[in-house]
């Protein structure tokens, strides 16, 4: 008996030694073959997109980095909309070099970056939706500048200069930005609208002037939602954004964004004052102020698609449309104008945000990838599919599938300046924190706006 | 002997009666994802679920317009015998018929509408919630020269057996180890033996986030990250300690006799572990089974982690997430994935239910 | 038993002792590394070949599970191998000791590393440094994270919070949980009842809020409501609300995200209190019936003395589950409207700002919270004595 459970024990430690082996060895054939085959000199073809000239995404092209794999992360998922968007922006590349483009991206990005970067397993490129939260990986100097691969010639003709410096985190070129979504739209029930014989506004007094027409009218004029879960409060910081661009200068927008003007300033103030003469009206808002906090930002719109409607405009970016209800048309049920300005010194600002492409390791093929994401094709996913505009100014309105979004390409080029989602460029602490939760205060009631703001001014880190 | 009849059958009253009102008050808020479930999504945006269940509601029996009436809305007007202004029409006037005058839109564009109230259902009923969530979406990419092109989505086949292939070691292993640990903090003397179960007691409350960047940094080095003994230990790890407590407090309470006539008759500890312990835990082995299956099944981002988001290991976690797109668009989906993803750990309950049952230890105790 | 043990322990001589203290050194750490390494090549193996996915699975479940079963049986058998005393030296790390070497691995020592990490400012102890440089190094700030988190408002706010949650979150999930586990327990229906209140535990924490959210939504005044509250609230006259967003109430807005839990947690305390019942012979309860008890004197004065040890354990693990509680306040309200908790700050600190120091110290704070439970259950460990 006792013997026989000796032999068992002595057998499964053979066992177990034996299958250790036949895994040593298994691995060890399949490292032996060699990866990739010997690259041939070619020429480069004509691809359909611009190329660097000297970089390493023209070496790409003649096969010299087959076989490798570049990883990418972001904050969708690989199978969403977004995520199938994105293969096919890439398919392209992979099978013009024959590197593949493993993406990794997910809902957790704030918290699945923060853990690969700190762990040393970094991804080699991070699609950041919110460049503002790049900026602790580009102080921990994790982040590889662009201009140490990139020339100043090739970047300066494919960004518009405002760009460049949008992706410029404490004098380093952290990334290019590879698409974004206009913001300064105001959407509207095209059949209704014109039934109701509404004018599309062009100056703010015009504005509040049909505002008060359509409440005269005896409906509201707005429909407002600023509930999002745990991010609940950014459509208030983007009309803050948008009043700020309107009622002050571009320099002092810079410097509010930058820490530099306090959100306890007039200037600040007076932007949410601007808005506030809207939002707080019971007669202007659908639901009325109240309503505005525990609204879902994706249903807001939602009163404006009724049979007549409840409501008749609403201000938000062009990815609103995954929202509205299914069958919903673009031009024929509901159409969009802009923002339009407050003060006329200050010209036709457009508010925008987008995605910055932000590098971590420095290899080849990952140059190359960076390169692409410099050319409009490279977003070809969100041009075909709608959703997105391609940031580079050598986009032209002839590469978009979608009508929508090139009506909104040519809007944008209508505007006299534009600027970045400000919230989106802070710190964490306040961009993605406090000007969220005290600005949610502030429109629930519950903090008046001289302690919102000294409440921000306060989370503001300390150099 | 009548009155304890009477007694009895009252006390069993009160029990299922309880026993009812309490599961149906668990019950509801699912039921109405259920029911929603079937619903589209513009129904599902406009309407409460309960509408399928039959109500009386205003029905328009027929509509007015008012500039072919000639009404003026500044002013008060007339309609079928009842006269208000038009915030009263707007809120409603009832007519000596019992039918309701309510002016729906604006000034502008509205119209009167004559509405009656009748019992009603909403049965607008559809399975395409659950056609995207087990086939998969559709995309569509129109090309500057006006071709559409159709890119297929996936199924869930495949995230369901890679989510089964994470979540099965992931929740026997833990136990197997706990079980060994828990008997040994129970029926066996060794040194340090408070100290480590005050250390697993502690350990409970440790957010695994904190595990989550020195951990990465382990499996980098050993060049395990992306195999599923990655995530099975990463599991194991996270769930050891409340595994090892659950199942401590269980295995100690097992009565002492048992143990001792066993080890008189000359067992050792391994024998009396595996053949008279581990059978009579079962429902304590069941129960931690139960719910290390549904923490691992539900678990997002610790897949995340050391799956190293790769595309070929999809959960049906991630599969959740992709469905509702990257901004929340579509999250009437998850009605119907919250169902899909919920089979699983529901079978596993209905499977290891029938371990929770009285008489493990009939015979075991004398008297 | 008992006594041949603490004769063989006298005789132990100092060299004996050493053998000793190293043999069960190298017993639970040997166990789990040769097993780890052994599944291992295995693992690497499997992923490097090109078997059919479903095929490497399969092999992959029975590799591990099997691998880990068998470790234990062949170690527990070279053990037995050896003299009486020895083997009573060294059994309880065979069994004790892989559950403590992987708890080390995966929890205790990166909470030490947390520990380190609060010490210092919020880019965390510099890198390439080591621990004596680190501590002279500028980053070096001592306790004052700790200091911040009493003191700041968000982190008081979260405090008292987490006091709701635990008050109210805990007790309420054992009393439902026990209530129901003891009436299914007596009734015709039990099956089908633990089903549906186990039900919305299989639910994910974000299924669980889309539906919380029909429940909880919220319409303006004169719409149709959509959420069923609501539309409670408004057949009878009343004004909808915002539920949980319901600032005007707060702190107790809190409690309409707790009960999302009591909901989702009285599933996990049936299933414990529903086993720990089945263990009371059914004898003892007929017994006491003869004698005339009735059914509140059985549930009082047997029922609930026998499992007392489980009401223990359930409420423990409760009390600590709320204790951490995030999934449901992120995805309902993020923390707003006066609703943020300990996990929503860590989460907050560590990942969105980023802000390392601060959010290790809030981590650590969680395990200072949690000593007085620690504290009872060891006193409970000492009432059980082993052999």
């Amino acid at each position: 008996m006792n013997k026989s459970r000796f032999t068992l024990t002595l057998f499964s430690l053979f066992v177990m030694a034996a299958m250790v082996l036949a895994a040593c060895g298994g691995k060890a054939t399949t490292t032996a073959e060699p990866t990739s085959p010997p690259a041939e000199p070619t020429a480069v073809p004509d691809v359909g997109f611009d190329v660097m000239p000297g970089g390493a995404l023209e070496e790409a092209l003649k096969g010299t980095y087959k076989g490798t794999t570049v990883t990418v992360d972001g904050a969708f998922e690989g199978n969403d909309p977004d995520g199938v968007k994105m293969a096919k922006s890439v398919a392209k590349f992979e099978e013009l070099t024959g590197i593949d483009v493993n993406y990794i991206g997910n809902k957790e990005f704030e918290a699945t970056i923060s853990v690969r970067v700190d762990a040393g397993d970094a991804p080699d490129i991070a699609d950041f939706p919110q460049p503002g939260k790049a900026a602790q990986y580009v102080a921990a100097g994790k982040v590889v500048d662009v201009r140490s691969f990139m020339s100043e010639e090739w970047l300066s003709r494919q960004y518009n200069q405002s760009w460049r410096d949008m992706a410029t985190i404490n004098g380093v070129e952290a990334g290019v930005f590879h698409r974004f979504n206009g913001k300064s739209l105001v959407w509207y029930p095209k059949k209704a609208w014109d039934a109701a014989g509404y004018k599309i506004p062009e100056t703010w007094e015009e504005l509040l002037a049909l505002t008060q027409q359509i409440a005269d009218d005896g409906d509201t004029a707005w429909c407002i939602g600023i509930e999002s879960g745990a991010a609940t409060g950014w459509p208030a910081t983007d009309w803050t954004e948008e009043m700020m661009l309107r009622t002050t200068s571009l320099e002092n927008y810079d410097k509010w964004v930058a820490g530099e003007l306090p959100f306890d300033s007039p200037e600040v103030k007076k932007a949410i004052e601007t808005w506030s003469e809207i939002w707080f009206n019971d007669a202007y808002v659908f639901g009325g102020r109240s309503s505005i906090v525990s609204t879902f930002f994706g249903d807001a719109p939602a009163p404006m698609f009724q049979d007549p409607p409840q409501c008749w405009m609403h201000k938000q970016g062009n990815f609103i449309t995954g929202f509205f209800p299914e069958g919903k048309v673009a031009g024929v049920d509901y159409g969009f104008f802009y923002l339009p300005p407050v003060d006329p010194a200050y010209g036709k600002p457009f508010l925008v945000a987008g995605d910055v492409m932000v590098m971590f390791n420095d290899r080849p093929e990952v140059r190359a990838l960076m390169e692409y994401f410099t050319v409009p094709q490279s977003a070809s996913g969100w041009l075909e599919g709608g959703g997105a505009l391609a940031a580079h100014q050598t986009a032209t309105p002839d590469m978009y599938g979608v009508e929508l979004e090139r009506g909104i390409a040519e809007l944008v080029a209508q505007a006299t300046s534009f600027r970045f989602d400000g919230s989106d460029l802070m710190p964490g602490e306040v961009g993605a924190g406090s000007f969220w939760e005290h600005i949610t205060s502030y429109v629930a009631g519950s903090e008046d706006l001289d302690t919102a703001m000294k409440a921000i001014d306060a989370t503001w880190p300390k150099k | 002997m009548k009155s304890g009849k009477r007694q009895k059958l009252l006390g069993s009253l009160f029990v299922n009666g309880t026993l009812l009102l309490l599961v149906i008050l668990w019950t509801v808020p699912t039921l109405g994802i259920f029911i929603s479930s079937f619903r589209n999504r513009n129904d599902i945006a406009v309407s409460g679920w309960w509408n399928v269940f039959p109500h009386r509601e205003w029905k328009v029996t027929r509509e007015i317009d008012p500039v072919a009436a000639g009404l003026n809305p500044d002013g008060v007007m007339e309609v079928e015998g009842v006269s208000g202004t038009f915030d009263q029409f707007r809120a409603g006037l009832t007519t000596p018929e019992g039918e309701r005058l309510i002016w729906v839109g604006n000034k502008r564009i509205g119209r009167i509408q004559v509405q009656e109230k009748v019992w009603t259902v909403s049965w607008n009923f559809t399975l395409d919630n659950y056609r995207q969530v087990l086939g998969g979406q559709n995309f569509e990419f129109t090309r500057p020269d006006g071709t559409v092109e159709v890119v297929p989505g996936d199924n869930m086949a495949g995230a369901f057996l890679n989510s089964l292939a994470v979540t099965v070691p992931s929740t026997v292993i833990p136990i197997l180890i706990a079980a060994f640990a828990a008997y040994a903090f129970a029926w066996m003397n060794f040194p340090g033996r408070r100290t480590l179960f005050i250390m697993v007691v502690a350990l409970l409350v440790v957010p695994l986030q904190i595990a989550l960047v020195p951990i990465l940094r382990d499996y980098r080095a050993l060049n395990l990250n992306g195999t599923f003994l990655a995530i099975w230990l990463a599991h194991t790890g996270f769930g050891l300690a409340l595994a090892t407590y659950l199942l401590y407090n269980y295995i100690s309470s097992l009565p002492r006799d048992i143990l001792e006539s066993a080890f008189i008759d000359g067992a050792s500890h391994f024998t009396v572990f595996t053949r008279l312990i581990l059978p009579l835990s079962l429902p304590a082995l069941a129960s931690f089974a139960i719910f290390q299956f549904l923490w691992v099944w539900n678990d997002y981002l610790v897949a995340l982690i050391f799956l190293g988001g790769n595309p070929e290991f999809e959960l049906v976690t991630q599969r959740m997430a992709a469905i509702v797109g990257a901004r929340g668009q579509d999250w009437h989906l998850l009605t119907a994935g919250a169902f899909v993803s919920m089979i699983l750990p529901l079978a596993v309950f209905f499977g290891l239910q029938r371990f929770f049952v009285r008489g493990l230890l009939a015979g075991s105790v004398k008297g | 038993m008992a006594s041949t043990k603490e004769i063989s322990q006298q005789k132990l001589s100092l060299g004996a002792g050493l053998v000793s203290l190293l043999g069960r050194v190298a017993l639970a750490v040997g166990i789990p590394l040769i097993a780890f390494y052994v599944l291992y090549l295995g693992f690497i193996f499997l992923r490097d070949s090109n078997a059919p996915r479903g095929v490497i699975a399969l092999v992959a479940i029975v590799w591990g599970v099997g691998g880990v079963a068998a470790l234990y049986w062949v170690f527990n058998d070279l053990v037995e191998r050896l003299s009486d005393a020895w083997k009573s030296r060294l059994l309880p790390f065979v069994f004790v000791g892989p559950a403590m070497a992987i708890l080390a691995w995966y929890l205790a020592i990166p909470t030490l590393r947390t520990f380190w990490i609060s010490l210092f400012d919020r880019n965390g102890p510099p890198e390439g440094l080591n621990l004596f440089q680190q501590l002279t190094s500028d980053s070096f700030v001592g306790l004052s994270n700790y200091a911040a988190v009493f003191t700041e408002s968000l982190m008081r706010e979260a405090f008292r919070n987490n006091l709701l949650w635990i008050i109210f979150g805990s007790t309420f999930s054992v009393i439902f949980g026990l209530v129901i586990a003891v009436l299914a327990d007596r009734s015709r229906i039990e099956n089908a009842a633990k089903s549906l209140i186990f039900l919305p535990m299989a639910i994910s924490f974000v299924g669980a809020s889309i539906i919380w959210n029909f429940i909880y939504e919220y319409r303006p005044a004169g719409q149709p409501q959509v959420g069923l509250l609501n539309a409670i609230v408004t057949s009878l006259g009343g004004q909808p609300q915002a539920w949980p967003q319901w600032v005007a109430i707060s702190p107790w807005n809190n409690l309409f995200l707790i009960v999302i839990v009591i909901w989702l947690q009285a599933g996990y305390a049936m299933v414990l209190f529903s086993a720990a019942l089945k263990g009371i012979p059914e004898e003892i309860l007929e017994a006491s019936r003869i004698d005339g008890a009735n059914e509140f004197q059985i549930f009082f004065k047997i029922m609930i003395p026998s499992i007392r040890g489980t009401i223990i354990s359930v409420w423990t693990t409760i009390v600590i589950f709320t204790l951490k509680i995030f999934d449901v306040v992120w995805v309902m309200t993020g923390g707003q409207f006066g609703t943020h908790v300990i996990a929503t700050q860590f989460y907050r600190q560590a990942f969105t700002n980023r802000n390392s120091g601060f959010g290790a110290a809030i981590a650590i704070v969680l395990l200072i919270a949690v000593i007085p439970v620690m504290y009872y259950n060891l006193k409970q460990f000492r009432e059980r004595e082993a052999f």
